[in-house]
């Protein structure tokens, strides 16, 4: 039963008006249309509990499901939220949002020293979405410095832990949201995706996690890392779920000129056979013999579970895309990073370091504020771009970035979705990887190639090795988030895995 | 040698500031006087997650000024960053338009005493200006030995078109020629009040010299802050007068910059870099390309007015002219020349005047008849 741990008697009591928020999409009628808030069944009694709210004095703070305190009491372990909301704005299902997501005057770091008490005056499209939408903001999730990374050990706070095994990350650079909604600290998670920041953690934390189509959702307000990659998407404990979150937050925006309206309204899924669908796994993924046995083991079986629903599996080619899309990542992501980073200069907004002219001043803010990873991205980038070697690096990767694009549209003219496994490993011991850049690099190897195509991907559990999630990532052409969610659903159902951490059970 | 056998070359690089009402990526009102830093909002201040969202009036402005430029409007434009860091420069780049500028190959036909002059216009592109730097305590407003820099960004983001010449000007008085009709194109079409003074047109000019007669380009120089035409004149004239007097004196001109100071009259070089500037230029992922439909161009075509550089033309037709002479003078007084139209009816036009020197005596008189049609007829 894909029950979310919250609804299960969670951290937020089963008696609680939100408790039932984290599967209310199982507990109603399908249909994106209606709001969360209202047409959800923890709605008149969060109402009835907001009114009581504001009566009270504030000499005598209530609990609010998802308090600080409460939060914070929980989250010490795990480390997954950086700060909490003191007052959550609706009443409806509550949700973390990852620190790179601009919300008004609360404090928003990108896991960054450089952005240390920065108080946005503004709320990111997201945000006012969500808000809008009657979501309850709990708080501000952990994530590796400027979303690069795929452990959050590049947070400058600190590192999250893996609700399954706090001795292991939880992934990244979303690990915080990840962390928090496997952890039943939030039933909806908002994170984002460059290079598989979303899929990544939600495959490691036994989570659903939805990339979507680049442009479906605004990045207005969203911390910049690489702009022509980075998505902002849904994490959930159910496809259901994601889907429903993707449809609030989703649509053209006028502040982001890259955004595009959807074609078709989001549809929750409900079909739980796959009669008719068509599923490519790509030969250049599965032979990577980086994957781990028992990852591949229960990718394997998802995949014959998909073809017992009805779907047909076979096999197609990608070669470019996981040859070359790694390099091809490294270039571009980087390269954009390097402009994207050059507004910390500590004469706005963010710490100053001292300095005896305007260069020094600058230099000693970024020197002191940046953590090595985004200097060694901003190193790399700004290389990428320089006069004489734009043509061979910048220049290039586009080039194959077009290449990769065409080799998946190519791909899509035979399936309807591809799949391969989200990560090629279970979640990994802290500082495992921390110490060598390139095995962390190679965290997203499966999960890059369809990110510079700017397609939708969605991670799903879909089993376990060495007692710790293992997900299967579903891509499919641009738009057809709809044809990701029912054969997500399908395989969701049809597994009925139960995914709260055992020790939390 | 004497200075008569050395020929100018001269190109400009002029900026106009956009009368839009709002900011070139943002909502904020364009405009003067306002309190510091009150016409901002975090896109212009280059807070992290905001976007620039590209002002539809500016893109129609500058395709407009380009067709009126005779250029070719690009189908497909494209924003690029330019990355640097200054103070001025709140997101660490310029977003301008790099390799695909929306116009291309126009010309002027620029009228002078001794006949039509063609000056190439390489590019007309679009492209955000910079916020204000105010350098407090140091000589002279400028940077150098400032106790420190306030910033107002009340400027940031305003519209700007960026127009190049081809180095197709030779004379300091055909560049002052170009550059009034260009102003007097600008304000005609209501895109600019292009005034020098107030900075909403700015131009500098890369200056060379050449035997006359030679077709190579020697290195050329830079000049920078001149803010009005007069300035403009003097600014090259000395550019150039220096040029050939390095070149006759055996020695070699070298890249650089100069200020204008208009004190003086004289160029300053600029502080040389230690580095070479490298920008780093790379396609704006935030925006999406200029692609102006062929219906919109040709409806901007269509709405042009009639340009300055064809009214010249076109009103210097004369049907006949006589001049009497009733007393001798000297051609090098000043003198009054009062002069009334009589008629102006049927396309044709007749004026008379009557020339006075200093002391009242009525010297000469003058009748001339021309072919005019109304404007917009």
């Amino acid at each position: 039963m894909p029950l979310s741990s919250s609804g299960a008697g969670g951290p937020f009591g089963a008696s609680s008006p939100s408790a039932t928020a984290g599967s209310s999409s199982d507990s109603r009628d399908a249909s994106a249309s209606g709001s969360p808030a209202s047409s959800s069944a923890s709605a008149s009694g969060s109402t009835a509990s907001s009114s009581a709210r504001k009566s009270e004095n504030e000499d005598s703070p209530s609990s609010p499901i998802g308090s600080s305190r409460e939060i914070g009491e929980r989250d010490a372990e795990l480390h997954c939220y950086l700060r909490t909301c003191d007052e959550p704005n609706g009443d409806g299902i509550p949700i973390a949002l990852k620190d790179v997501i601009s919300t008004k005057g609360v404090e928003t770091t990108a896991g960054s020293r450089i952005l240390e008490g920065y108080t946005p005056v503004f709320d990111s499209t997201v945000a006012a979405r969500v808000k809008a939408a009657g979501l309850s903001v709990l708080g501000k999730t952990n994530t590796d410095e400027f979303a690069m990374g795929s452990s959050t050990e590049n947070s400058a706070w600190g590192p999250s832990r893996n609700p399954w095994d706090p001795s292991r990350v939880p992934g990244g650079s979303g690990g915080g949201t990840s962390a928090a909604v496997s952890a039943g600290l939030a039933p909806w998670g908002l994170g984002s995706d460059t290079g598989g920041s979303i899929k990544q953690p939600s495959a490691l934390c036994g989570n659903v996690g939805l990339r979507p189509t680049y442009g479906t959702v605004s990045r207005y307000g969203v911390v910049a890392f690489a702009s022509s990659l980075d998505q902002i998407g849904p994490v959930a404990k159910t496809v259901r779920d994601v889907a429903l979150l993707y449809s609030i937050i989703a649509g053209r925006d006028l502040e982001d000129s890259t955004t595009v309206e959807l074609r078709e309204s989001v549809v929750l899924p409900e079909d739980e056979r796959l009669a008719g669908l068509k599923i490519g796994v790509p030969r250049q993924a599965t032979a990577l013999e980086a994957i781990e046995p028992g990852v591949r083991s229960a990718f394997e079986a998802a995949l014959a579970r998909l073809e017992e629903l009805g779907a047909e599996v076979g096999e197609c080619d990608l070669p470019r895309a996981f040859d070359y899309g790694m390099a091809c990542y490294y270039l571009i992501a980087p390269a954009e990073a390097s402009s994207n980073l050059a507004r910390y200069d500590g004469v706005r907004y963010g710490p100053r370091s001292e300095g005896v002219t305007y260069r020094e001043m600058v230099e000693r803010t970024r020197d002191e504020g940046f953590g090595d990873e985004p200097k060694r991205r901003i190193m790399l980038g700004t290389y990428a771009l320089s006069a004489g070697y734009y043509d061979a690096y910048y220049g290039q990767a586009q080039k194959v970035r077009t290449l990769i694009m065409r080799e998946h549209a190519d791909a899509f003219e035979q399936f309807d979705v591809l799949a391969t496994p989200t990560s090629p490993t279970v979640a990994f011991p802290l500082g495992d990887k921390a110490a060598d850049p390139l095995a962390m690099y190679a965290c997203d190897l499966l999960t890059i190639p369809s990110c510079l195509a700017g397609l939708p991907g969605l991670s799903v559990p879909c089993g376990f090795s060495e007692g710790l999630p293992v997900g299967i990532q579903l891509i499919g052409p641009q738009l057809s988030e709809n044809t990701l969610f029912r054969a997500g659903h399908a395989l969701e159902r049809s597994l009925g895995l139960d995914l709260v951490p055992e020790r939390l059970r | 040698m004497s200075a008569t056998s050395w020929e100018p070359v001269i190109g400009l690089e002029i900026h106009v500031q956009l009368k839009t009402r709002t900011k070139m990526f943002c909502r904020c009102p364009v405009g003067f006087g306002a309190g510091e830093n009150t016409q901002t909002c975090p896109v212009c201040l280059g807070f992290p997650g905001a976007l620039p969202v590209a002002n539809r009036t500016a893109i129609e402005w500058v395709v407009k000024l380009g067709l009126a430029l005779g250029c070719e409007i690009a189908s497909r434009a494209v924003f690029a960053r330019k990355n640097y860091f200054y103070p001025d420069l709140p997101k660490g780049y310029q977003i301008s338009q790099y390799d695909l500028p929306s116009c291309i190959d126009g010309r002027v036909i620029v009228p002078l005493q001794d006949g039509e002059h063609e000056v190439g216009i390489v590019r007309a592109h679009l492209e955000e200006d910079a916020a204000k730097n105010v350098h407090v305590g140091g000589r002279s407003g400028r940077i150098g030995g400032a106790d420190y820099t306030l910033v107002d960004y009340n400027r940031g983001g305003t519209p700007l078109v960026e127009i190049v010449t081809a180095p197709d000007i030779h004379s300091a008085e055909e560049a002052r020629s170009f550059l009034q009709l260009l102003r007097q194109t600008i304000v005609e079409l209501g895109i600019s009040d292009a005034e020098m003074e107030k900075g909403t047109l700015r131009v500098d000019a890369n200056v060379s010299v050449r035997p006359a007669g030679s077709e190579e380009l020697r290195t050329r120089t830079e000049i920078k802050n001149m803010n009005s035409f007069s300035h403009i004149g003097r600014g090259i004239e000395a550019e150039i007068a220096r040029q050939v007097e390095v070149w006759e004196s055996g020695g070699v001109v070298e890249q650089h910059t100069y200020d204008f100071d208009v004190s003086s009259g004289t160029l300053t070089a600029r502080r040389e870099k230690e580095e070479a500037d490298d920008y780093r230029y790379f396609p704006e992922p935030d925006l999406v390309p200029v692609e102006p439909p062929e219906e919109l161009v040709e409806r901007l075509r269509a709405e042009l007015p009639e340009l300055p550089a064809a009214r010249i033309r076109r009103i210097g037709a004369s049907l006949d002219h006589a001049l009497w002479f009733h007393r001798p003078f000297r051609a090098n007084d000043w003198f009054l020349y009062d002069c009334v139209s009589p008629s102006a009816s049927d396309a044709r036009g007749l004026a008379t005047g009557r020339m006075f020197a200093e002391d009242g005596r009525l010297i000469a008189s003058a009748v001339q008849e021309g072919l005019l049609r109304r404007i917009g007829e």
